[in-house]
């Protein structure tokens, strides 16, 4: 074990006179949970939206001000032909047209149907889905005030009550995007250290030659290659602990799991990452290489993960894809122990998944590692 | 129990055929040379001594041990310095040294002795990064690590490639005392004037052996009486030369060229009187003693005529 404790201590010393790196490996976890939460949401703010109101009725303001008083939507431009309006959405100042009929008001004291249009900039096209959702629920509430208050003055005989469902939101019932989105990022913060400084640092020693000489020296194998991945291992639980910490004391993310659980499975996830990035180094030459293939896996694993658009709405082929993604199995486990609970029983499958990833992909990174050096 | 020895080693890469037949045997405290231009093979045959290339045929053994069957018990009784100077940059110049010793399973003071010729000159920058160091201090680092396990042969492969001319003076005088202590040492260069300094050199053209002998032996086995000639015009003389009936080779070396004759004995005044007639009117002449790099082109001409 002696050799080994040397190549930690080199490694060790290396990382932390690295000053070019070190203040990013600690500060990273932090940057990312903070501008990935709090910037990237999915949550609608003040939507600009033109406004033509063909009516001018008591009504017709009331509805107005609903939307406006509900501070999702701000009224922009109000104008009296549809071209004016369609021309601010042409230009992008505003994202949503109302167009109010002129005998709205009248068709809904006499309860007829009473349609209102609106236009939405579609471009993007989830922002859209929110806004009209936003919208649609926004002009049933509405709906369901004027119905009461027409009843009461006609009192007109009372419908049946129809079958009404009240969606109850579990596991996050507020739909909050920081919950949904934390647990994932910290599953990305883990994923980089692993990937990129573990087999970068092995392709260092190749580029700046000093390998042939830790090849003629007697060295195990196997040393060589814990005194490479352990030290970023370490940096890797540790950014980890600063995310979780961040995220149960900063964003108030509920730990229903336990933090052990999450813990070792990190710590596997970790290897198999690892294990990943020491198998890109022996198939490279440069750290060039090395941090171009690294990028394209990593950002193929994170767009298909399940971080930012749910597994289940991939198409058939994209979600067999997932079965070898890491990120993915570690994001669902992240979210599941974090949010909902889970314990060994709910995720021992993935994890066990996991394992055998990390088996696979050492035993052919150090298989490949001994034919690029022997 | 010579300290190398190796019987035909072959050994191509794809198509290009690095070395052949390739056989010689290096005594105990033996400092040996490997001469030849860049691209001789030299780096190869290195990478098969110190057990990290696998020879397609032959055999070879190092301190009487097979390179292929043997090569983990050899590996900690080599020193080995690769022809790219790789230290740690980031790390100082005793923390590389410490390394080192380290990963052989020793430490600096246990032979400190060994390398205390050399190490007590970069002492004084003990602290320093290995980048910061100049080229001749690497250098002397990289020789003190490649030591610091007492080996008992040492591969070296150009190691004074890219060093000032002090420096390479330096450093070949520690080898000669490194030598003493009874340390084999192979050495390529392809410098001609560090193999005066060598116990034997061999010289080594496209993957072959041409020549095996002392230095001595080299240049007296040179047949031919040399003359060197001089002119403020080199490349004149040069052509004017290959115009000359009686040339028999025209080499530069230096502010002289190196001329010798299909003659037994050359006839300098009418060498003269030809150069005079082909307008080169300040040539010296002189009659100058053959050296290793002499023989080393007159062996390469051969070879080329041959083939």
């Amino acid at each position: 074990m002696k050799p080994l404790r040397f190549l930690l201590k080199k490694e060790f010393l290396q990382i932390f006179r690295n000053k070019g790196m070190l203040p990013i490996i600690f500060v990273m976890p932090v940057i990312q949970l903070l501008l990935l939460s709090f910037a990237a949401t999915y949550e609608l703010k003040q939507v600009r939206f033109g406004l033509v109101d063909f009516d001018q009725s008591y009504a017709s303001r009331k509805l107005v001000s609903k939307l406006q008083s509900t501070g999702y939507f701000k009224l922009e431009s109000e104008g009296f032909t549809m071209e004016q309006a369609l021309n601010h959405l042409d230009a992008g100042t505003i994202k949503m047209i109302l167009q109010i009929p002129p005998d709205f008001d009248k068709k809904l004291n006499t309860g007829e149907a009473s349609p209102v249009q609106i236009l939405i900039d579609a471009v993007d096209g989830s922002t859209a889905g929110l806004i009209q959702s936003y919208t649609a629920s926004i002009i049933a509430d509405f709906n369901r005030e004027r119905m009461s208050e027409v009843m009461i003055v006609s009192n007109a005989p009372r419908k049946a009550t129809a079958l009404k469902i009240i969606p109850v939101n579990w596991y996050n019932p507020d739909l909050d995007y920081i919950t949904y989105m934390v647990p994932g990022i910290l599953v990305v913060l883990v994923s980089m250290i692993g990937l990129f400084l573990s087999g970068m640092n092995v392709v260092r020693e190749y580029e700046i030659g000093t390998i042939e000489q830790l090849n003629v020296a007697p060295l195990q194998k196997s040393h060589f290659m814990i005194g490479k991945l352990l030290p970023f291992w370490l940096i890797g639980m540790f950014d980890l602990c600063i995310g979780l910490a961040l995220a149960r004391f900063g964003f108030h993310i509920p730990f229903l799991g336990s933090l052990f659980t999450i813990l070792v499975i990190a710590g596997i996830y970790l290897i198999v990452v690892q294990a990943l990035g020491l198998f890109i180094s022996t198939i490279t030459h440069t750290q060039q290489q090395a941090m171009f293939i690294a990028w394209f896996i990593m950002v193929v694993f994170i767009l298909m993960g399940g971080l930012f658009t749910p597994i289940e709405s991939m198409p058939k082929w994209a979600q067999d894809l997932t079965l070898v993604n890491p990120v993915a199995y570690f994001i669902e486990i992240m979210r599941m122990v974090l949010l909902k609970g889970a314990g060994w029983k709910e995720v021992y499958k993935m994890v066990l998944i996991l394992v055998t990833m990390g088996f696979g992909l050492m035993a052919l990174s150090i298989n490949r590692y001994k034919k690029t050096s022997a | 129990m010579p300290a190398v020895e190796v019987h035909s080693i072959y050994k191509s890469f794809e198509d290009v055929k690095a070395l052949k037949d390739i056989s010689f045997s290096v005594e105990e405290g033996e400092l040996y040379g490997f001469i030849g231009p860049d691209g001789a093979g030299k780096t190869t045959l290195f990478r098969i001594l110190n057990t990290l290339l696998i020879p397609d045929e032959g055999t070879a053994t190092v301190l009487g041990l097979d390179v292929v069957d043997d090569y983990k018990t050899i590996r900690p009784m080599l020193g080995y310095m690769p022809g790219r100077f790789s230290l740690y940059q980031d790390l100082s110049v005793q923390e590389n040294l410490e390394f080192f010793a380290s990963v052989f399973g020793t430490t600096i003071s246990e032979n400190y002795e060994l390398v205390a010729p050399i190490y007590s000159q970069l002492e004084p920058f003990k602290n320093r990064y290995a980048g910061k160091l100049s080229g001749g201090m690497k250098q002397k680092l990289a020789l003190s690590c490649a030591l610091i396990h007492k080996p008992k042969l040492l591969l070296l492969d150009e190691p004074t490639t890219g060093v000032d001319a002090v420096s390479r003076k330096e450093f070949w005088e520690m080898l000669v005392d490194l030598k003493k202590q009874g340390i084999a040492i192979i050495v390529s260069t392809p410098y001609m004037d560090e193999a005066k300094l060598c116990d034997r050199v061999a010289l080594i053209q496209e993957g072959s052996l041409m020549q095996i002998d002392t230095p001595l032996n080299i240049v007296n086995g040179y047949d031919r009486p040399i003359l060197g000639i001089k002119s403020r015009n080199t490349y004149k003389l040069l052509q004017a030369l290959k115009l000359y009936e009686w040339t028999h080779s025209a080499h530069p070396f230096g502010e002289f060229i190196h001329f010798t004759e299909k003659r037994e004995k050359p006839d300098m005044i009418a060498l003269e009187a030809f150069l005079l007639d082909n307008g080169i009117d300040d040539a010296v002449i002189k009659e100058v003693e053959p050296g290793i790099e002499d023989s080393f082109m007159a062996l390469m001409r051969k070879e080329v005529a041959s083939d």
